[in-house]
């Protein structure tokens, strides 16, 4: 084959031949869903609603999970035992986002970020490929901090919005920020 | 003395023939008939019909691209499919490279003797923007009350990845601008192209460290093969490049409770394909490679997942040309996602496919300088969280 000899087929069309193609049909799905968080995460987000950040400990193996899951994935038993951790971790990486969830231009960038929590008591059995942990927004910090790498490792804690703007989300943590020393 | 897996095969397997459309930005045909025209050729180049495939695998990435559900359903005709036993295979962006491992069980059991392997995408009609529909792909509860985009993911990890290896954005971008070179020899690529870092480091910051350059393009297209049993394929052609080890793992959907700057799934999965094929050094038994390269980092970071260099090694030997066409360990060849396109499941067989074109000296002016034997292609998809890998020598 295809060492150019011979034209491949498929027929390309640019959006202005797309548009007075004959039949063309525009559809728009309708749907709606409502999702239950479940059994370990409608705690985790009621302890959102509390300002805390709730976890479960694997009774055999010693894993810290947040988020929480009712099951250990690696023992797969039931976790069960619920640990509260401070909050506070440090930055594994962090970015700028320019755009949208539907790439549109954003007039204000975003700054996203893994944080790395600490877990008293974490028994990760020396394998330092997982971590108690979440995904997240970053403020406090500046673009260039994260073109710097200056944010990665930075201990960070999390910004609670007022109690009674808070529903249960992850968005009642507002984003994590800087701890200052 | 090497270890052998306990997979017990009743027929070794091989590739016997290969199909591509063009891969394009928007295109006039229908996912079923852009499957049919990579189906026919397929069987074209093996010499057979339609009535000599005993079994059909067909790969499709979200439904929500093409915007028809039960695509496997819907693909199925123009697949070759009816009547026969037919099945989709999923497992998002690593679906291409599944395709060829589902098909390779299909014969390999003794099911069936010869498998048309279909795969197909079509991500154009999503409006206004195909980036819309990954919103689809996030955690209900966790993830989607932050308004992620796909890219955001990528970027983490790109950066993740750069610090760790302390790699720069200029290393990682002569990914890019290797892959859109080699792509210029590809009769189906969209995104060919000689450009440079300057190029890519000045093209549009979507997600810093994510510039449009960095990214493969929305797609659309169709690739297939021809998968037969040792005594069919030895009927079919003089040339079959046997399928030689496959491996598949998928990790769990928390892809911010890892070390995102190593693929352990990827590592995982090539580790059990290079079992099957008795490779005990893959970064010596291997002749060529095509990883799956969404990105121009992922190629450098799946390079290492499938141990063909050490890990944060690959930036140091793509700048001493090491993964040229004419290097030590050609990566790529075919132009990968970045230049010849991104029709995500049709992507994964595509390197698939340059695997068997390679491994029998078809590749033109693609072909790499060195001899070769043996090569791997991988894809890699969902949330950071599959690996697939096959391995073909000739
Ligand atoms: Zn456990």
């Amino acid at each position: 084959m295809p060492d150019g000899g011979k034209k491949l087929p498929g027929t390309y069309l640019s959006d202005k031949d797309l548009r007075a193609l004959p039949g063309l049909v525009e559809h728009t799905p309708e749907a709606k869903y409502m999702f239950s968080a479940g059994q370990a995460q409608s705690r985790f987000l009621q302890g959102l609603r509390e300002g805390r950040i709730l976890g479960v400990r694997c009774p055999r193996c010693g894993r810290v999970y947040v988020p929480p899951r009712s099951y250990c994935e690696y023992c797969f038993a039931p976790t069960g035992e619920w640990v509260e951790v401070s909050g506070e971790g440090e930055v594994h990486t962090a970015v700028v986002s320019y755009i949208s969830t539907f790439r549109e231009r954003m007039e204000k960038p975003e700054i996203i970020a893994v944080v790395r929590l600490y877990a008293p008591g974490y028994s990760g059995k020396g394998d330092e490929y997982e971590f108690p942990g979440m995904f997240h927004k970053l403020c406090g910090v500046s673009e260039e901090d994260v073109m710097t790498g200056r944010v990665i490792g930075m201990k960070v804690r999390p910004r609670w919005r007022p109690p009674e703007e808070r529903i249960g989300s992850v968005t009642d943590l507002e984003c994590f920020e800087p701890v200052k020393s | 003395m090497v270890s052998r897996p306990n997979i017990h095969v009743k027929s070794k397997v091989a590739v016997v023939g290969a199909g591509i459309t063009l891969f394009r930005r928007r295109m006039l045909e229908t996912p079923r008939e852009l499957a049919w025209e990579a189906a026919k050729q397929a069987l074209d180049s093996a010499g057979l019909t339609i009535r000599d495939i005993d079994c059909v695998v067909i790969g499709s990435a979200p439904d929500a691209f093409d915007g028809v559900h039960m695509k496997g359903e819907y693909l199925a005709d123009g697949s070759g499919g009816l009547f026969k036993p037919t099945v989709r295979v999923y497992v998002g962006g690593g679906t291409g490279v599944f395709v060829p491992i589902a098909a390779w069980w299909h014969v390999a059991s003794g099911l069936c003797r010869t498998v048309l392997a279909v795969a197909e995408e079509k991500m154009s009609p999503a409006r206004p923007h195909p980036q819309g529909v990954f919103a689809y792909i996030w955690d209900p509860v966790l993830e989607r009350p932050l308004g992620p985009n796909l890219l955001w993911i990528f970027a983490l990890e790109m950066r993740r990845y750069m610090h760790k290896c302390n790699a720069s954005k200029e290393t990682i971008a002569l990914v890019s601008v290797k892959n859109k070179r080699n792509a210029l020899d590809h009769p189906a690529a969209q995104a060919a192209a000689n450009i440079t870092v300057e190029d890519v480091l000045n093209s549009e910051v979507l997600v810093w460290p994510v510039n449009r350059l960095d990214v493969s393009p929305v797609s659309d297209g169709a690739a297939a093969l021809v998968l037969a049993s040792e005594n069919e394929a030895r009927r079919i052609t003089d040339s079959p490049v046997w399928i030689e080890g496959v491996g598949w793992t998928l990790d769990n959907t928390h892809w911010y409770n890892r070390e995102l700057g190593y693929p352990r799934y990827v590592q995982y999965a090539a580790r059990m394909a290079y079992k099957m094929a008795a490779i005990e050094r893959p970064w010596r038994d291997i002749d060529f490679a095509e990883p799956y390269d969404p990105f121009d980092y992922k190629e450098l970071h799946h390079i290492e997942g499938l141990m063909l260099a050490r890990p944060c090694e690959a930036p140091k030997l793509l700048e001493e040309g090491w993964f040229d066409r004419s290097g030590e360990l050609p990566t790529s060849p075919s132009g990968g996602l970045l230049g010849v396109g991104n029709p995500i499941a049709a992507a994964g067989l595509m390197k698939a496919a340059e695997l068997f074109w390679q491994l029998r000296y078809e590749a033109g002016a693609r072909q790499v300088k060195k001899p070769v034997h043996r090569g791997v292609a991988q894809a890699w998809g969902d949330l950071m969280q599959a690996g697939t890998v096959v391995v073909m020598g000739n």
